[in-house]
């Protein structure tokens, strides 16, 4: 294999022994640079938000280290044919777990989605999030761009249908994040305008239509993220307290490991969907900025990535990749400062626990594999 | 139409995706500048509105109640004092819901802390409060009840024992018809009270001094902020930094001196002790209260205990009416206590000189009237003059007075000593009594007929009976103005003010009322000299004021509580107890240098002289003769 770095033409600047070896390991330098610094902001931030609760640092590490194995073997070993492979595999195994979940799952808060192991729990919603668009990347891919009518079914039905099935759960956050993975790779495959101006009533449709089905409890998130004072005890109280949080911070924030809100529990999931008002309150404004420069900096890394990629698997793929990684962090931090509904989305590579992080390194993974692995010269 | 074949081109689908994506990145640009641009929202420009909400969840104010001002006798006796009390607790926000709470106060009532009758009303107290607040639901546990709830205790949250300061009352009932009490805060005070000069305080002054005073006893409230976690948990720190918090001490209410002298107050209580009646004594020059007593009373510690409904309802109940404060607010026929003060109207007005006489065959009646008014000696007094009409309490000399007064003029007469009014003592609840004249009877009664003066209604009044009733309150205050020879003062029970934390007493001043100057100085004597005559020899109330060193001078009084037809005969052995007359005692000593005026009034005690009297000797021998009435600091 040639690397386009290795050619001197291309290469500007003298390659240290640590370029070279991301190289080796097929990883991109800026966007892995950044990442990691995303990373070790949230390990300082979470020591803070858990109450200083070091077996939770601790836990919080392991997360991250499995994350960082799942992104290095994928970003070494998983060569744009593997994974052009792999798509539909991945994407029938996510099926069927989400029918085993829907049989046996675990139920917490209320909702279906946990699927125990014995050694590991983890969400088959998670797998989806990478399944969904590489199966929409994988799918176009022999075709030819923009697509037409048919290929816009084909594909609905395969977002529409782990879609479904987790808004069963029911997840509906998770269920609108992965549709959006979805439409992502339309819209990046060329989705005509029209049908997007068309769409759009149609959506607004789709949306009454879901009001009249989701749970009482999803209604009432949405009831409350349009008037939090109405209920500043129940269901406002997240939204109230982490605003609170937030512009209590002001632009030099309360010291670090000092806020009262998170300190004290005012703060709800602190350090988990609310961790990024713990950094509002405790560090200011200035650090939040800073963070929101470090995502943008990691999404049009990744997008300027997957804009190099060699065929439209690899494009679309990584393009999904990007722009999912921006939802999650535009539904986090929106939520969090009180633009959008509460929506159970972690901070991406910041919040405590859960699979997230998993996912979205092992996404990584996939898109500097994509990135690394392509040839040169166009098969 | 033949399909169109669509091939791959390379070339075109690299453009539309890198469009796609440059258009996707200034998407996403933009979005970010959105939540940045939130976030500059929330931290600059709501940034103080969001601090202060910051600063209130955080730090709670904890009230530090000030501790209540002591109550002392004018020799500087205790009367209240706090002691501490163990009280039960309950913390709303600490329990949880309402289902809770119930669960709570029923697993109370289960180990026996609570009434099963108390509930309602307790619960509506609780839910009256803040839920944040410490809302006492039993205010002095006893050492079992205390191991009870040690026993149980980890049944529960938000219930606990606290240490406070509750009031005490040395001498127990002694005095409490004076003094009031205290008793837990009810719903309806907490509409009348500013609830943060309360915040922390279970116990408010209800009648007496303790009612009257309330302001001046309370004090002010401290506070200490106190940082509290979101479950409402008291903590040191939060997280890595500790604040500082403020503390702000409490002031103590003032202390109050009062005019009572507690071996007074002792004597006219044992006196009492068994009959249901009243006694005042009050100093004649100044007004100052020296006893108030009032029977039978009720020990004001159990109010400050906190009564069970059982408890309370038993003493509103009782016959005797032990919550009712007979000195102020008993209006009775004052009967012929009231002869010295319209033999006074008669010299005043010129209807009789002192040495006039007038016939007493033992009735009298109305020219033109076959109505006889008795006097209470049938046989009679025979000749009799002022002087000893007023001694021996001939009531056909003052039937004849008060038909040559009128009503009006007796009326405005004794509306100068008080009568029928208000006498202004300082302590709330008393009653006005009832002086009648021609102008009340017009504006009491609908009826037109009803609103004619009867010459007959003039005759009964001028023996204290009729229409007319006085409190035994507004006697004493009357005759310590013949005591003084008409300097009349508002009686006063509270003479100074300690503020906390000093030894400087402020006096609150006397309150001297306009003085009589119609009557002459030897009208004055000849009242005194047919008051003095009642308490010797021959007199009314001889027995009772045989052998004191001092000269007392008074008169007897008794009042029906029914009245007997004409052709009736009173029978004492044939009346139920209930039913006999009222006894009266009005006077002062000593006769020619008056220190104390005193008035006793005791229900169905049948007579002034035999009843009466024999109390008012013994707080006048407390008040005169100190050294036989002994120390008065025990309680």
């Amino acid at each position: 294999m040639i690397y386009d770095e290795f050619s001197p033409s291309r290469t500007r600047r003298t390659l240290t022994a640590g370029g070279r070896t991301l190289r080796a390991l097929g990883l991109d330098g800026p966007l892995t640079g950044v990442l990691a610094l995303i990373v070790c902001i949230g390990i300082l931030v979470v020591y803070s938000a858990s109450g200083q609760n070091l077996k939770m640092v601790e836990h919080h590490l392991a997360n991250i280290a499995i994350a960082v194995v799942a992104m290095l073997a994928l970003a070494r070993l998983a060569t744009p044919q593997y994974l052009r492979l792999f798509a539909p595999v991945a994407y029938v195994i996510g099926i069927l777990l989400l029918v085993v979940v829907d049989v046996t799952g675990h139920v917490g808060k209320g909702a279906q989605r946990w699927l125990d192991i014995g050694f590991l729990r983890f969400q088959p919603s998670e797998i989806m999030k990478l399944a969904v668009p590489m199966i929409c990347a994988w799918y176009m891919h022999e075709r030819p761009l923009p697509p037409t009518f048919t290929d816009l079914l084909v594909m609905g039905l395969l977002i529409a249908l782990p879609t479904a099935m987790i808004a069963r759960e029911p997840d509906l956050g998770t269920a609108l994040l992965i549709a959006s993975s979805g439409l992502i790779v339309l819209l990046l495959a060329g989705l005509q305008l029209r049908i997007i101006l068309i769409s759009i009533p149609l959506l607004g449709g789709a949306a009454w239509a879901a009001w009249h089905f989701i749970h009482d409890y999803q209604r009432q998130r949405i009831l409350t993220f349009l008037n939090p004072e109405n209920d500043p005890l129940g269901a406002g109280y997240h939204i109230i307290q982490s605003q609170i949080a937030i512009g209590s911070g002001g632009v030099f924030g309360k010291g670090y490991m000092m806020g009262s809100q998170a300190q004290l529990e005012f703060l709800p999931e602190r350090s988990t969907d609310f961790i990024f008002a713990v950094i509002g309150e405790e560090l200011g404004l200035l650090p939040c900025l800073v963070l929101l420069v470090l995502y943008g900096i990691v999404i049009g890394r990744a997008l300027y990535l997957a804009m190099q990629g060699q065929d439209t698997f690899a494009r679309l793929t990584g393009g999904a990749i990007a722009l999912s990684f921006f939802v999650y962090v535009f539904v986090n931090s929106g939520m969090v400062s009180g633009i959008l509904p509460v929506v159970g989305v972690p901070l991406p590579m910041i919040s405590y626990g859960g699979t997230s992080m998993v996912t979205l390194l092992a996404g990584f993974g996939i898109l500097m594999s994509l990135h690394s692995h392509r040839k040169l010269i166009g098969s | 139409m033949p399909r169109r074949v669509r091939i791959k081109d390379h070339w075109a689908e690299q453009r539309i995706f890198t469009i796609r994506g440059i258009v996707a990145g200034v998407i996403v640009a933009v979005l970010l500048l959105t939540v940045a641009g939130r976030l500059f929202y929330l931290q600059v420009i709501k940034h103080d509105y969001y601090a202060e909400l910051s600063q209130g969840n955080r730090v709670h104010t904890d009230p530090i109640p000030p501790s209540r001002g002591l109550i002392l006798d004018r020799h500087g006796v205790v009367l209240a004092d706090n002691l501490p009390a163990f009280q039960l607790e309950l913390v709303r926000e600490q329990i949880g819901g309402m289902a809770e709470l119930d669960a709570a106060l029923a697993r109370l009532v289960a180990i026996g802390l609570l009434d099963a009758d108390e509930l309602r009303g307790l619960k509506r107290t609780i839910l009256s409060h803040h839920v944040y607040e410490s809302v006492p639901l039993k205010l002095a546990l006893d050492d079992e009840e205390m191991a009870r709830f040690a026993v149980h205790r980890y049944e529960f949250t938000g219930v606990d024992i606290r240490t406070r300061l509750s009031r005490h009352y040395p001498f127990g009932a002694m005095a409490v018809h004076a003094l009031g009490y205290v008793a837990a805060i009810s719903e309806q005070d907490l509409t009348r009270i500013d609830s943060a000069t309360y915040a922390g305080t279970t116990l408010i002054g209800k009648l007496g001094v303790e009612g009257a005073y309330e302001n001046d006893l309370h004090g002010t409230p401290g506070y200490r902020e106190v940082l509290v976690n979101a479950a409402g948990r008291p903590v040191e720190r939060q997280g890595a930094y500790t604040p500082k918090l403020n503390t702000r001490q409490p002031i103590a209410g003032s202390d109050l001196i009062l005019s009572l002298d507690m071996r007074v107050q002792r004597a006219a209580e044992d006196a009492l002790s068994g009959k249901r009646g009243a006694a005042i004594a009050i100093d004649p020059h100044t007004g100052d209260v020296i006893a108030l007593a009032s029977t039978p009373g009720f020990d004001p510690n159990a109010f400050a205990r906190g009564l069970t409904t059982k408890q309370y309802d038993a003493l509103q109940n009782d016959i005797d009416k032990p919550l009712i404060n007979r000195a102020l607010r008993g209006a009775y026929p004052p009967g012929s206590t009231v002869k010295p003060f319209f033999a006074l109207a008669a010299l005043k007005y010129g209807v009789m000189t002192p040495e006039q006489t007038i016939f007493c065959p033992g009735h009298f009646s109305l020219p033109g009237s076959s109505h006889l008014f008795r006097d209470w000696k049938p046989k009679g007094h025979g000749t009799i003059s002022m002087r000893h009409a007023i001694q021996q309490s001939c009531d056909v000399y003052f039937y004849t007075v008060a038909n040559k007064l009128g009503i009006d003029r007796m009326h405005d007469f004794m509306a100068t000593f008080g009568f029928g009014d208000l006498t202004g003592i300082d302590i709330p609840g008393e009653k006005p009594g009832l002086m009648p004249s021609t102008e009340w009877k017009r504006h009491a009664y609908k009826k037109a007929a009803e609103q004619v003066w009867f010459a007959g209604e003039t005759i009964s009044v001028g023996i204290g009976q009729g229409y007319m009733l006085a409190t035994p309150m507004q006697l004493a205050h009357a005759v310590s103005g013949i005591a003084s020879r008409g300097q009349i003062f508002k009686p006063r029970l509270v003479t100074a003010v300690r503020a906390p934390g000093s030894d400087t007493l402020t006096p609150r001043p006397v309150q001297q009322e306009p003085s009589l100057t119609a009557v002459a100085e030897d009208q004055w004597g000849v009242i005194v000299d047919g008051m003095e005559l009642a308490t010797g020899p021959g007199g009314t109330a001889a027995a009772a004021t045989a052998g004191s060193p001092y000269k007392i001078a008074g008169k007897t009084g008794s009042a029906q509580v029914f009245s007997i037809g004409q052709n009736e005969k009173y029978n004492e052995k044939q009346l139920s107890e209930r039913m006999l007359d009222h006894a009266l005692f009005i006077s002062f000593a000593p006769a020619e240098d008056p220190k104390l005026a005193v008035a006793v009034f005791v229900e169905n005690g049948k007579h002034g002289g035999s009843t009466a009297a024999p109390i008012a000797r013994k707080m006048f021998d407390a008040y005169l003769l100190p050294e036989k009435a002994g120390s008065p600091e025990k309680p």
